[in-house]
């Protein structure tokens, strides 16, 4: 495995990892001492692994879910699926390269595909302006949805934003009337929508994107009204208290759950998809397969009904009639 | 205000509520720092007589201004109450902020709904309050919001929403954020039966409110000046570090760059809602 950036509270972590690949390196003939010492260490590391992804706190699982190493979008895309034909712009104004709309085949079905891509060297993340997406984006999406209506395709949303773009341009375009008919249209769409939190699940700009029928998160993803360093800001007037933020605003896929606002948790390798590309997309493929039989054999009409019902039972009030 | 009192009795007997103003009191226009005697102002709808600065109004005064004076006004889902689920403590708890905000009236929140007639049209409106808690979207909101949505429905009238708003309610984290997709999927429904949705955004209208249900009506309207967007000013300053341009964001820069159909001063609001409303529903189809 190649190096990747450690977080702040994996340093031990990276001591363990520069040790393994420091013996490796001075081992040229594999002697078997060498050997027993790398698997004793790579033991030891991942039994640490282990202990501190048990114990992350929700900063630190935030942390995780924005990692650079972490697959994106176009990872999933080009893993799980074959024949992807991306389609681009919003035939309005431009195309917003934060999302990625196109067709494709998982498991041999024709699906419609969105997500949310942050690129991941500089170049990459100006180009797709870190995952942050401009009502051109959003436009796209609707145009993506509304054609998988048109011809029966599956949508598949892969989730991974820190938010809609907060900037002047965007206002000027409408913004919030993108994002909002994102959501209205989605509620009505005559097809199946599977939507997979894959790493940030940031506010509105998300939630444009969510509006399914089976919503998933891997584990170490987050979904936030707002993000911790926002919340913090507004809550405290002190951008630098995230961490607590993080614990009060309730963006982990365990507390999620807990509230009933997910479907499913989807199990990530220890110590993060961001190191093991490849089991948490096999991780992933399982539940879109799993929630795509299940949506697949409803009729159309009642898939809406459970949509509808769904979204309109999110909250928490009490009735009473004192004043 | 007398009508607001006698349908909804003991609203203004228990407390003096905000909607109702002493006599005798003198304040400072927020814009043109006029003095203007307050029963003076709200006789003129809250708008000050001197530079035309159209206040922020709460709940109660909207209704009263809105409605004919008639006994037909009725508030709904005022039963639909607040709590903090989520234990949510910043230093102070979301339980205490909702208290405070209620100032002993618990039916009050970010949103009061009722029925009505604006010159003998009925129709439910929706009307936000930014004096309780900026007029966040929390659970209540959402419920109380879909609610009004499905009176509509069934009373078959049109749906008119007033917003004023910061935003989804941080105290309620993900639960208040989802109210965004609860909302527009009513609005879903209650345009298959094609009623009319009419947005009045004021002052200020921002956040996951702008960004779901205000922008998406039938017909979009602005009072003057109001403050709509998606990103408050000051965040969308620290992104882009630039000076944002003059009237960014207010009513008229939305007007020109197509996001509302038209801006209509409070005074002539009710006139306007009243024959938008009978044109659009002059002629319903099968």
């Amino acid at each position: 495995m190649s190096a990747i950036s450690l977080l702040d509270f994996e340093s031990d972590i990276g001591k363990m990892e520069a040790a393994i690949e420091l013996l490796r390196e001075s081992d040229n003939d594999n002697t078997s001492d060498t050997l027993k010492q790398i698997n004793a260490l790579e033991k030891d590391k991942v039994s640490k692994l282990k202990h501190l992804y048990k114990n992350l706190s929700d900063w630190q699982v935030c942390q995780v879910a924005r990692h650079a190493a972490r697959p994106q979008a176009l990872d999933y895309i080009n893993a799980l699926t074959e024949d992807f034909m991306e389609l681009r712009g919003d035939r309005l104004y431009a195309d917003d390269r934060a999302i990625i709309c196109g067709i494709a085949r998982f498991n041999d079905t024709p699906v419609m595909l969105i997500g949310n891509q942050k690129g991941t060297d500089t170049d990459g993340r100006v180009e797709h302006n870190f995952g942050m997406s401009g009502p051109e984006g959003y436009r796209k999406v609707l145009r993506a949805m509304e054609m998988a209506e048109k011809f029966n395709l599956p949508i598949i949303s892969l989730v991974d934003t820190p938010g809609a773009y907060p900037g002047i341009g965007a206002e000027e375009r409408g913004q919030s009337g993108a994002i909002g008919t994102c959501l209205l249209r989605s509620a009505s769409l005559r097809t199946p929508f599977i939507v997979v939190v894959i790493g940030e699940g940031g506010s509105g700009g998300a939630l444009a994107m969510s509006v399914g029928d089976h919503i998933a998160i891997m584990q170490y993803s987050v979904y936030s009204v707002i993000s911790p360093e926002g919340g913090a800001s507004i809550l405290w007037k002190d951008g630098s208290r995230m961490e607590e933020a993080a614990t009060l605003l309730g963006i982990t896929s365990i507390k999620l759950k807990k509230l009933g606002l997910i479907d499913e948790i989807i199990p990530e390798p220890i110590g993060g998809a961001h190191r093991y590309h490849k089991e948490a997309i096999d991780s992933v493929k399982t539940s879109i397969t799993t929630a795509m039989q299940r949506l697949l054999r409803l009729d159309t009409n009642v898939l809406l009904d459970k949509r509808q019902t769904r979204w309109r039972t999110f909250g928490q009030w009490k009735e009473s009639s004192n004043v | 205000m007398n009508w607001l009192s006698s349908i909804l009795p003991g609203i203004k007997k228990k407390k003096p509520d905000r909607g109702s103003v002493p006599e005798g009191v003198w304040e400072q226009c927020k814009q043109c720092a006029t003095t203007v005697y307050t029963p003076e102002k709200e006789k003129n709808l809250w708008i000050c007589p001197h530079c035309n600065y159209h206040e922020r109004i709460n709940a109660p005064r909207r209704a009263a201004i809105l409605f004919d004076e008639t006994p037909t006004v009725q508030e709904f889902a005022s039963e639909v109450r607040s709590y903090d689920f989520l234990k949510f403590n910043d230093g102070k708890t979301y339980q205490e902020r909702l208290e405070k905000s209620q100032a002993g009236d618990s039916r009050r929140e970010a949103i009061r709904t009722y029925y009505g007639t604006v010159n003998e049209v009925p129709l439910v409106a929706a009307i936000f309050d930014f004096t309780f808690m900026g007029g966040s979207m929390g659970s209540v909101v959402g419920e109380r919001f879909v609610r009004g949505v499905e009176e509509a429905i069934t009373r078959n009238v049109p749906f008119v929403s007033f917003t004023a708003s910061g935003g989804a309610r941080m105290q309620e984290g993900v639960t208040a954020l989802f109210q965004m997709a609860k909302t527009t999927a009513a609005l879903s429904r209650l345009a298959e039966k094609k009623l009319p949705y009419i947005s009045i955004l004021t002052d200020p209208t921002t956040g996951g409110v702008a960004a779901s249900f205000a922008m998406i009506a039938d017909v979009v309207i602005a009072e003057p000046k109001a403050l709509i967007g998606f990103a408050g000013p000051r965040v969308i300053q620290e992104t882009v570090r630039e000076q944002l341009p003059e009237g960014f964001q207010r009513s008229e820069f939305l007007l020109k760059h197509g996001a509302v159909d038209m801006i209509w001063e409070r005074r002539e609001l009710r006139n306007k809602l009243s024959e938008l409303l009978t044109l659009l529903t002059a002629n319903p189809g099968q």
